[in-house]
């Protein structure tokens, strides 16, 4: 127990320090990048003065390396900063965004844990014979759809076609919940591709583990089949499905751009597509932020859990 | 970002470098099944009622309803909602009144007294002089960056003053013959005095008085019955936002909003006349041009722009560059606008011409490097097609892609030769802005001290047809040897439902009637 109380102290300190160089990375990124955020707002109108009037009034005119200890004082109090653009807090634009993405990804994991296992243990089970071929084949048909191509497909035929399904998200803001039928494309469309890996990485390694000499010896104890799948031979196949579990919620909360813009729902990836073409550093930032920490608590969690169901396989730090 | 893929996500489409002018053309020239259509359906009586949800794109969780902050379509689209300027453009750029009841100038035409309508904001409270200075000075406060300011400038803030309840003397620093152009200037809105909160409850003069707002996805406005030029028919209008033009499509067919703005001509070939949803063109919008540098090699001499002019296939630039969805330019701002010289002749390409030109400026083999990026529809098209015109005239492009970002800016100085474009406006407003020696962008570095006289004369000739003719003398110069290459313009187009009646077809992005929502109704 003691060395796992290390290991978690050890992997948030390295999260501390990945966050921070993840943050320091983006803000000389935004720097590097041509044009500021003043530059960005004058757009077609690069009348030279009023580029130098809006840098003023965005206090951009002050040097690059005070505005970040400025930023990092405010972050240590918990404060995120306000936008250039809009002088509205950073933390509005997070929380605006964070509803919608929160509710995607959590019914999409909600589906995609069930679905993926189960696909995975099926074709297992059969492994060689019909199921197992229809359902290999399947996932590598759907995986090889890029996201964009797929939601446009959907979009087409279930909702212009058929008429089953409204199009787009657009106008119901962060008030997706009450539209229930909207989020049925943008799920299907964000499930697609992590149920397919996820099945595929289930089945490989549940047919690892069945080939094991453990399972080999269960099954001369005469223990049931799906004892022996369930309770021997999946938790081997979990730990790295687990790790690829944390990298798909993510992906799914680091803002899914393409499944955002297709159905107009106004979640993280259209905010730090709009700050980064607005080049609106502290907003871009605060996303670096809440990135970072979600990326480092998720693989955290997914490598106790790892450590849980595989203690051999070792947790590499 | 991924452009190519997702062209609808070039959302920063600033209104004053695009735009929509029609010109009576509309009438001759495929006009399609679905305008006469609509032109049929338009016959009936406007009806009351209904709630109109119009699709734009946006600029996220940053958007303000501040009307002198107006920067993109939609941030204007509501604005014009809202909130009401002095003045406002017709179909050919030319100042109409709006709460300006009128205006006139004394002989000098550096004063000019104009007197206000009756108006009431949404509180009830009347439109006053007052109001008009608050909200002008505010604009030209040297501590902000309005974009209107720069319109402003002619006028002198402090010397201005109210002369009654209704009616304001505007001193000008120097003659201005347009100055209602002035008035009507892009994001010139007018608000009560002291207001400085737009986010909360913003109270404004517009056709419409407001309900909610959330930036980036929603605003919500309801009928202002009291509104001088008529309560509009819609009782309720939302504004939403969808970035990418398939959303606005899809939306538009699945039912989900009655009007999308700005789609693409590929779509629009799609849906026209198929029954389905309506198409309404704008025709002869956006300005497409190459920008020649004219103070730099090679295009300081005139031979080598004379030759550039002769290169060019405008018609082969329209149908690839544009998909067909435009009409072939004169290098000359404005088709269709107020003194627009439409007597001149249409160029055509003839390359010996071109080449002959080069060779007297000896000019042969002349390698150039073409600046472009993918800030605007067309842009990337439209150089690959003026490169391989350029090799039949023994001219070598060197096509360069730059950030879409900072494109505007990295261009203004740099480089000699650039794709360009822009939106509606006034020619004079063009010549003020991009021609004369201090013109805050001057793309071409069209430096000439006689042109600059003629622009002044133009503004302190009072009588209408003489400044006329002294603007064609400049559009004359500009035809035989500026620095602005204008193959074509553009079409801006738009989608409705079948039911959505009074959608105006003449009518320029930046004009009165582009985005107008209280004539609009629902059968």
């Amino acid at each position: 127990m003691r060395g796992l109380r290390s290991l978690v102290a050890r992997r948030l300190l390295l999260g501390i320090v990945q966050t921070t160089a993840v943050v320091l990375l983006i803000f000389a990124l935004t720097e590097a990048l041509p044009g500021d955020a003043a530059v960005a707002l004058a757009g077609d109108q690069p009348d030279s003065a009023r580029i130098e009037a809006i840098r003023k009034a965005m206090h951009l005119d002050r040097p690059a390396p005070e505005r970040l200890i400025e930023w990092v004082t405010g972050l240590l109090h918990g404060d995120l900063g306000t936008s250039l653009t809009s002088g509205r807090p950073v933390s509005s634009y997070l929380t605006g965004g964070f509803g919608p993405t929160l509710l995607l990804a959590t019914l999409t994991v909600a589906l995609l844990v069930p679905l993926g296992f189960g696909l995975g243990i099926l074709a297992a089970r059969h492994a060689g014979g019909l199921i197992d071929r229809l359902v290999s084949s399947m996932t590598l048909a759907v995986y090889a759809v890029p996201e964009f191509a797929l939601g446009v497909l959907l979009v087409t035929v279930l909702a212009l076609r058929l008429g089953w399904l409204p199009p787009t998200a657009v106008g119901y803001g962060t008030d997706l919940l009450a539209h229930p039928a909207a989020l049925v494309l943008p799920v299907l469309v964000l499930l697609s591709r992590p149920v397919c890996s996820l099945t595929r990485l289930v089945r490989a390694g549940m047919i690892d583990a069945l080939a094991s000499p453990y399972v080999a010896q269960a099954r001369r104890y005469g223990i049931s089949g799906a004892r022996i799948h369930l309770t021997h031979a999946l938790p081997g196949a979990l730990a790295p499905a687990a790790q690829h579990l944390a990298r798909t919620i993510d992906w799914l909360l680091c803002g899914v751009i393409v499944v955002e813009a297709l159905y107009t729902i106004p979640g993280l990836g259209t905010v730090l597509l709009n700050a980064v073409a607005e080049r609106d550093v502290p907003v871009v930032q605060g996303l670096a932020v809440l990135f970072g920490v979600l990326t480092v608590v998720l693989n955290l969690g997914a490598d106790l859990v790892a450590h849980r169901l595989a203690p051999r396989a070792g947790v590499a730090a | 970002m991924p452009d190519e893929r997702f062209p609808g996500l070039r959302r920063r489409g600033f209104l004053t470098a695009t735009g929509a002018a029609t010109l009576g053309a509309l009438a001759l020239t495929g006009c399609g099944g679905s305008g006469n259509k609509g032109q049929d359906d338009k016959g009936g009586t406007p009806k009351r009622g209904g709630r109109l949800r119009a699709a734009f794109a946006g600029g996220g969780a940053g958007e303000t309803l501040d009307p002198h902050l107006s920067n993109l379509f939609v941030d204007v689209a509501r604005a014009k909602a809202l909130f009401d300027k002095l003045a406002d453009y017709g179909a050919d750029l030319s100042a109409r009144p709006r709460l300006a009841a009128k205006w006139e100038s004394n002989k000098t035409l550096d004063r000019w007294r104009v007197t206000l309508r009756e108006a009431t904001f949404h509180d009830g409270k009347p439109v006053t002089a007052q109001d008009v200075l608050y909200s002008y000075r505010r604009i030209a406060d040297p501590k902000k960056a309005f974009r209107a300011k720069a319109s402003l400038e002619p006028i002198d803030l402090d010397a201005s003053r109210a002369t009654g309840r209704r009616s304001i003397e505007f001193v000008l620093k120097r003659p201005t013959a347009e100055f209602p152009n002035v008035l009507a200037a892009f994001g010139a809105y007018i608000v009560p005095e002291h207001a400085s909160d737009f986010d909360k409850k913003p109270i404004g003069s517009g056709p419409f008085r407001f309900v909610s707002f959330a930036p980036g996805r929603s605003a919500v406005f309801r009928r202002y019955d009291d509104y001088w030029d008529g309560a509009p028919h819609l009782d309720e209008l939302e504004f939403v936002v969808a970035n990418e033009e398939s959303a606005r499509v899809n939306a538009l067919l699945g039912g989900q909003v009655e009007y999308a703005h700005e789609l693409n001509p590929t779509t629009a070939r799609a849906h026209e006349g198929k029954g389905q949803i309506e198409i309404v063109r704008l025709r002869n919008s956006a300005m497409q041009a190459f920008c020649m540098k004219t103070d730099r090699p090679p295009f300081d001499d005139k031979r080598v722009r004379q030759a550039f002019f002769l290169i060019t296939d405008r018609k082969e630039l329209v149908d690839g560059a544009l998909s067909g969805a435009g009409e072939i330019g004169n290098d000359l701002f404005g088709k269709g606008y107020e003194y627009y010289a439409d007597s001149l002749p249409q160029r055509h390409q003839d390359l010996d011409k071109a080449r002959a030109l080069l060779k007297q400026a000896g000019a042969e083999k002349l390698k150039v490097t073409l600046d472009t990026s993918a800030v605007a529809a067309g842009f990337t098209e439209a150089a690959g097609i003026f490169r391989d015109q350029a090799a039949k005239a023994g001219v070598t492009l060197d096509v360069k892609m730059g950030s879409k970002d900072s494109y505007w800016s990295d261009t203004l100085d740099n480089g000699t030769l650039c794709c360009y474009r822009s939106g509606a406006m006034p020619i004079d407003a063009h010549i003020s802005q991009r021609l004369l020696t201090d013109s805050a962008t001057n793309a071409t570095k069209w430096k000439h001290k006689d042109f600059d006289a003629l622009y002044q004369q133009a503004q302190s000739t009072r009588d209408k047809t003489e400044r006329a003719a002294v603007y064609a003398r400049m559009q004359h110069r500009l035809y035989a040897e500026g620095g602005f290459l204008i193959w074509g313009f553009a079409d801006w187009i738009l989608g409705t439902a079948r039911k959505v009646r009074g959608v105006e077809a003449k009518a320029p992005a930046n004009s009165l009637d582009w985005a107008r929502f209280d004539k609009v109704w629902l059968a």
